[in-house]
């Protein structure tokens, strides 16, 4: 973790697109240590760094990592109990990205 | 790249030509990766300050901070007609989508970038919703886009800008510098009664401070969105 250079969930967002079929930084998550739910933007991170270590605002814990390498992505949810995410009610996409 | 502007002695728009681009919202962003000869390699992500019209460009505009190997790249050395590596658009949390409720906007330095990709698309659609830009900055000279949002003040009903200044004011500024405090948020944001959709953007302390006041305030933290960049380098 390097100092200074303070972001948060929405800096993920390009990662997990290539991921997701939906932008998941609207999705909420729920931190296995405090209960508290967050939406991804909102979860703490630090970078830069080969990967993205998002936390919990309310107690610290680590909530997601994701490192991306060329051809691969690893995704480490462990420290989500669930990931509440919102779909359009009709299977229309919306709008770009 | 096709042209870039100066916006202040630090900070550069740059007007990007993007083919089969699909299009975006205003509070999206980008990643920019650059990749020397040697295959070294760094990424960031950088708010879209454009509002988007089909056929059109995207703008971003960057800030040089000390010691940052990509923004100082962009600022000084990309020069028009050189190529970028984007990926994007992405994000869909902090974006303002047309709904009709009032919007209060809360800029931090720079953070005033994806802010103002609303204020653009707000009235490049005739928008009526009450949208009120509170905007932190150092000095006047530290103010992107002073020109245009003074023009949009005057042509763009329902659109009201408050500037904050924290180091040096303007000749005849009737407050001596201060940070943003309480009664700033409290005069010039909306009462919470409004239950108005509130988009903060800057340095994490600047966006901290300015959610803990509008909580306090009774705004619903659940309509604060936040996007904090730490300087981004």
């Amino acid at each position: 973790m390097t100092t200074g250079f303070e972001l948060d969930g929405n800096a993920m967002a390009g990662d997990l697109r290539e991921i997701f079929a939906v932008d998941l930084t609207g999705a909420v998550a729920t931190c296995a240590g405090c209960g508290r739910p967050s939406a991804v933007a909102a979860l703490r991170v630090w970078g830069p760094a080969p990967g993205l270590v998002a936390r919990c605002p309310g107690c610290e814990d680590v909530v997601l990592r994701l490192v991306r390498a060329p051809g691969r992505a690893w995704l480490d949810v462990r420290g989500a109990v669930s990931l509440r995410i919102a779909l359009p009610e009709e299977s229309v996409a919306e709008g770009p990205a | 790249m096709a042209e870039a502007r100066w916006e202040t002695p630090s900070a550069r728009t740059l007007v990007l030509d993007v083919p089969h681009w699909p299009g975006h919202l205003p509070g999206q962003h980008v990643d920019v990766r650059l990749t020397a000869p040697d295959g070294y390699s760094a990424q960031r992500s950088y708010s879209i300050a454009s509002a988007w019209r089909d056929g059109g460009t995207v703008e971003l505009t960057i800030q040089r901070v000390a010691d940052g190997e990509v923004s100082s790249y962009l600022t000084d050395v990309l020069e028009p007609g050189r190529q970028l590596e984007l990926r994007g658009p992405v994000g869909g949390w902090f974006v303002w989508r047309g709904t009709p409720s009032p919007v209060l906007l809360v800029a931090g330095g720079s953070g005033v970038v994806p802010l103002m990709a609303m204020i653009r698309a707000r009235g490049d659609a005739r928008g009526r919703q009450p949208f009120r830009l509170i905007y932190s900055v150092r000095t006047p000279q530290d103010t992107l886009y002073a020109g245009e949002l003074a023009r949009r003040v005057r042509d763009d009903p329902g659109l009201d800008v408050r500037f904050v200044y924290t180091r040096k004011t303007p000749d005849g500024w009737p407050e001596p510098p201060a940070r943003m405090g309480v009664p700033v948020l409290n005069s010039h944001g909306w009462p919470p009664d409004f239950a108005p959709d509130v988009f903060v953007c800057g340095p994490t302390s600047f966006v901290e401070a300015a959610a803990d006041i509008l909580v306090a305030l009774g705004h619903d933290a659940a309509k604060i969105r936040t996007e904090r960049f730490g300087g981004t380098a």
